[in-house]
């Protein structure tokens, strides 16, 4: 108690600035390998100048990261158990809604230890979602990125997008629905952006007999009318938040609101690491299964681990899937990739880690893209799922201690990225998963001969076929 | 244009506000559309903290009547006519909340009250300017409740300086709870804010004792759906200080529900809200919302 007291203190003094809060660090510090210079115009311009044309190994970043780790004592637990990883994450929520949260935390923790819910977890987790899901080799499309001289890294795809409902979200929502049956919860909330989120939920609520209603913004209603009715066949209530700016945020207001008035009766399915304590935890210990398999995976694929991980970040949740079970795990570069929309200077991106500030969104403390006066950015980008204005606490805490790295793409690179996957693997990625995909582009040419990159294929690209219709001249 | 000054029937009108019949001229010029309008006298009298306030009234037996309004909604000049008539009806202490663009526990009438004053372009500093010209006023102590992002936003001490300065003698942030406000509470303190702390009906009892240790002026009760009838008995015996109850009052009734079960004070928000805010004009608006601050207060004991 005593020291959690004292982590407690200094976490609430790093966390309240006596002016307003305006943090941006650059992603890069100042040991970041160099790149080809002219594939670095999309980053972030306060990079300081990049080595010319070392090539440097992945490992080179040893000394960043262990420098990191050791000064801010990654040891710590994350999150604290006041749910703070740093100063970011806590609960600023009502207290109408500690009870549920506290509730909330103690069920997950005792059910974690359950033999019980373990095994009837992981029997879904097979014979329904169709875990596991494979690490592949994706020869040729690291052919592509083999320098003339015949070496480069060699790449390999997490395929969350084969799981059931075609992306990593059904590993939470199953999870949490499991878990509020067990509380005797027996109506289910979700807010959705895109859709992947509410699809994922209402299969669930399918699933296991639960009545479901998922909060959507009544603009993303339009642009993803498919999904609308994807939720509404698997039996699902969808009902339209038309306040604000009628999208993500404002469906996840309107969805908290709902659970602050009948918390008794309801679990709220939070889709990504976002929210008050215990969500960031709890949905990235259920998405952890991704990172596990993985280094199963590549233990016996190639004895090791990986070198790099990749993955792109909305609210952060399959990056943070893969990356837990890495994050001590000095050697390996942790790397997310968020959405540059239409670039960085145009205003209309959703790079919150890039260009966001530290401030309260949706029970948490974390960055978000916010204007002078405060009020939240609406973000953009080119795949709905990317579209949050704010990002996981524990994302920002990894940024500020620099364990991990971040770096957006614009839509056009993306969409560029979409189309290579596919037609040199055969694999046609959602377009948040592209993302990453494009970041390969810079990263490929800065690792060293061999090294081993996993990125999270989190989702497929079926749902994306009519938005790439529009931009793409195949 | 008629006004009407000085003269208005209220129930409860404590001695302090018989006195001078001077109009603001503030508001002077909100009301011109040829309506008669009572504007409430204007007095210079220091007030009272929030603590000081309950103590008396537990001596004369009362329950407090706290209302709250939206600061801007719909335009601060009405803000300010409505903070002056409020607490020359006999107002105990008023709330006055800092519109935000994201008020998870606010219902549908002042979420859009927000939305109507952020499309006014208040904020924080404009909702002080205000408050400066206005306490001095004001007989009874003023209470700010804002989220917290605006409060880190505009700066914690910031926030709570420009409050002092004003004379704004409490806060309640309703999305802050205890383990988060250590630095608020110590700051607060400092500037002799009075910070108000929430528990609920379903808050486990030895939360309820701590939130109430560290709730300075009162307890505020909030009384969700699930939990009518309400019973302030549990809460009541964690504390010895005053209990007030809000959310969902709204009518005389409840009003004497709460007073019989031993509230110490009830609060009363959307019922105001919407009458001020969505009337024809403000004049209209300031009419009803007066009206049924009366009608609402002539329930209490």
């Amino acid at each position: 108690m005593e020291s959690a007291a004292v982590i407690r203190r200094s976490a609430i003094a790093a966390a309240v600035p006596a002016e307003g809060p305006s943090i941006k660090s650059s992603p890069f510090s100042r040991k970041t390998p160099s790149s080809v210079g002219f594939l670095r115009r999309h980053l972030d311009s306060r990079v300081s100048q990049p080595k010319p044309l070392a090539v440097c190994s992945a490992l080179s970043m040893d000394t960043a990261a262990t420098g990191a780790l050791d000064a801010v004592g990654i040891t710590l637990p994350r999150p604290d158990s006041f749910g703070r990883f740093g100063k970011f994450g806590g609960k600023y929520v009502p207290e109408t809604l500690m009870h549920a949260l506290s509730e909330l935390e103690d069920a997950f923790r005792s059910l974690s230890k359950d033999a019980n819910f373990q095994e009837e977890l992981d029997g879904i987790l097979k014979d329904y979602v169709g875990r596991e899901t494979p690490l592949y080799f994706a020869e040729r499309l690291s052919e592509h990125y083999k320098r003339p001289n015949g070496e480069g890294p060699l790449i390999y795809l997490k395929r969350e997008d084969l799981n059931h409902t075609g992306a990593h979200k059904i590993n939470n929502a199953i999870a949490q629905a499991l878990l509020a049956k067990r509380l005797g919860k027996k109506r289910i909330i979700a807010e959705t952006g895109a859709g992947q989120h509410g699809v994922a939920t209402a299969t669930v609520c399918a699933r296991l007999g639960l009545e479901c209603i998922i909060y959507m913004g009544a603009q993303d209603m339009e642009r993803q009318s498919l999904n609308v009715f994807r939720m509404r066949l698997l039996g699902a209530e969808v009902r339209a938040v038309h306040s604000g700016t009628a999208t993500l945020k404002d469906a996840t207001s309107e969805a908290i609101r709902d659970w602050v008035t009948n918390v008794e009766t309801t679990h709220y399915i939070l889709g990504s690491v976002a929210g008050p304590h215990p969500y960031p935890m709890m949905v990235r210990d259920f998405h952890a299964v991704i990172g596990k398999e993985t280094r199963k995976q590549a233990m016996e694929k190639w004895g090791g681990k990986p070198d790099v991980l990749v993955a792109c970040v909305g609210g952060g949740s399959n990056a943070m899937g893969l990356f837990h079970e890495f994050v001590d795990d000095p050697h390996v570069r942790l790397i997310g990739v968020e959405a540059a929309g239409f670039g960085l200077d145009s205003g209309k991106h959703a790079a919150t880690l890039t260009k966001g500030d530290v401030g309260v969104l949706h029970g948490a403390m974390s960055y978000l893209l916010q204007d002078d006066d405060g009020q939240i950015i609406e973000p953009h980008s080119i795949s709905a799922g990317l579209d949050y204005p704010g990002v996981g606490p524990e994302h920002s805490f990894l940024k500020d201690i620099r364990r991990a790295e971040y770096y957006s793409i614009t839509d056009h690179e993306a969409l560029e990225a979409f189309k290579r996957l596919s037609q040199l693997e055969g694999i046609i990625p959602a377009l948040e998963t592209s993302h990453a995909l494009a970041f390969l582009e810079v990263l490929c040419p800065t690792l060293a001969d061999g090294a081993r990159v996993v990125l999270n294929c989190s989702g497929r690209g079926d749902k994306d076929v009519q938005t790439a219709i529009k931009h793409l001249k195949i | 244009m008629a006004l009407a000054v000085g003269t208005f029937h209220c129930v409860h009108l404590p001695p302090r506000s018989r006195a001078l019949a001077i109009t603001s001229p503030l508001s002077r010029d909100q009301f011109d559309r040829g309506d008669s309008v009572v504007i409430p006298p204007a007095i210079s009298l220091g007030c009272a903290s929030i603590s000081e306030t309950f103590t008396k009234l537990k001596e004369q037996r009362k329950v407090a009547f706290i209302p709250y309004l939206t600061a801007g909604d719909p335009e601060l000049l009405t803000t300010s006519a409505a903070l002056r008539m409020l607490d020359a009806c006999g107002s105990d202490v008023i709330e006055l909340g800092v519109p935000h663009w994201n008020p998870v526990m606010d219902g549908p009438v002042i979420q859009r009250a927000f939305e109507r004053a952020l499309a006014t372009g208040v904020d924080v500093d404009a909702i002080m300017a205000m408050l400066s010209e206005v306490v001095p006023e004001l007989s009874c102590p003023i209470t700010v409740l804002s989220y917290f992002h605006p409060v880190l936003e505009y700066g914690v001490s910031k926030f709570l300086a420009a409050m002092n300065e004003v004379g704004a003698r409490g806060l309640i942030v309703p999305d802050l709870p205890l383990e988060e406000a250590e630095i608020l509470r110590k700051e607060a303190k400092t500037k002799k804010i009075e910070m108000v702390f929430h528990t609920t009906p379903s808050t486990q009892k030895g939360r309820t004792r701590e939130i109430a240790k560290a709730s300075e002026g009162f307890l505020y009760l909030v009384k969700t759906r699930q939990s009518s009838p309400l019973n302030i008995g549990p809460p009541r015996q964690e504390t010895d200080k005053p209990v007030a109850v809000g959310f969902g009052v709204s009518e005389p009734e409840h009003v004497r529900q709460l007073s019989a079960w031993g509230a110490d004070g009830v609060i009363v928000g959307s019922a105001l809200v919407q009458r001020l805010g969505e009337a024809v004009s403000p004049s209209e608006g300031l009419r009803a919302m007066e009206a049924h601050a009366r009608f609402l207060m002539a329930a209490l004991p």
